[in-house]
């Protein structure tokens, strides 16, 4: 017996939903970038799942290839958010991002 | 060919992801959220391989796990004098923060239950992996996407070393 699609969605809708907990309450800079993570990978499920349910079936790719750009993204997202949190460790010593706020109004 | 036991393993292997992912966003100490995290992406990684994308599965655990988990692991280390036990982890959203969560995957759920989703039962073909490394460097598919990604790494590279640089 297949998995069926619905299955596969559900999982990637609560880990979608995880991850967003995780950026909406952490203060900490680099949990909420480990928040993201989660969510571009609920993200990546959901279109190889579909590529799987539904585009096989046709011949094509671009639910593989998507997922492929999905974690380049993924790769310089955290590359240049982690040099962000270094960069405002050495200037605040923290990494609180309620104590960066010098660009808030 | 799925086999019948297939259920059992999505579930196994989902529990795996949520659980860490879970394990992410509660636990206090921060070098813990990221050793759940390698558990998720594992699980994930297993999800990939039971949706037959073996190759997925191999970038999954040499990027995620390999690179992205132990470059977080990194700069948990750098700035490691803040994990004092009295260290607030949490700021004040963190009830509707979970409430919105909550909510979110509710919607979610009674959407993606009350639609029935047209599925094309289908074998992947033996040659999946060949014929997605033609595609992406075949002019009329995605060659572009391939390049921009190419250019995309490199300004990152570039990025980061400069914004992380002693002045």
């Amino acid at each position: 017996m297949q998995v069926p699609l619905s299955w596969y969605l559900i999982v990637a809708a609560a880990l979608f939903c995880i991850g967003l907990y995780g950026v909406l309450s952490r203060r900490n800079a680099i949990a909420i970038l480990m928040g993201v993570e989660l969510m571009l990978n609920a993200v990546n499920v959901n279109l190889l799942a579909f590529w799987r349910h539904g585009e096989v079936a046709r011949g094509t790719l671009a639910g593989q290839v998507f997922a492929i750009i999905v974690i380049t993204v993924a790769a310089a997202e955290a590359a240049v958010g982690l040099a962000l949190v270094i960069a405002v460790y050495r200037a605040r010593r923290t990494v609180d991002v309620e104590e960066v706020d010098r660009m808030k109004l | 060919m799925t086999l019948s036991v297939s259920p059992v393993i999505f579930i196994v292997l989902s529990a795996t992801a949520l659980l860490g992912a879970l394990g992410v966003v509660l636990s206090r100490n921060l070098f813990r959220a990221a050793l759940f995290l390698v558990l998720s992406f594992i699980g994930v990684a297993g999800l990939y391989i039971l949706l037959e994308v073996e190759i997925l599965a191999m970038i999954q655990l040499l990027i995620y796990v390999g690179a992205i988990a132990i470059l977080i692991i990194f700069v948990i280390m750098l700035s490691r004098q803040l994990m004092s036990p009295q260290y607030r982890a949490w700021n004040q959203q963190r009830r509707g923060g979970a409430v919105v969560a909550v909510m979110l995957f509710a919607v979610l759920a009674f959407v993606l239950l009350s639609v029935t989703w047209p599925t094309a039962e289908a074998a992947v073909p033996q040659d999946a992996i060949a014929r997605l490394g033609r595609a992406l460097v075949a002019p009329d598919q995605f060659v572009l996407p391939f390049e921009v990604a190419s250019v995309l790494l490199l300004v990152a590279l570039v990025g980061a070393v400069i914004i992380a640089r002693e002045k």
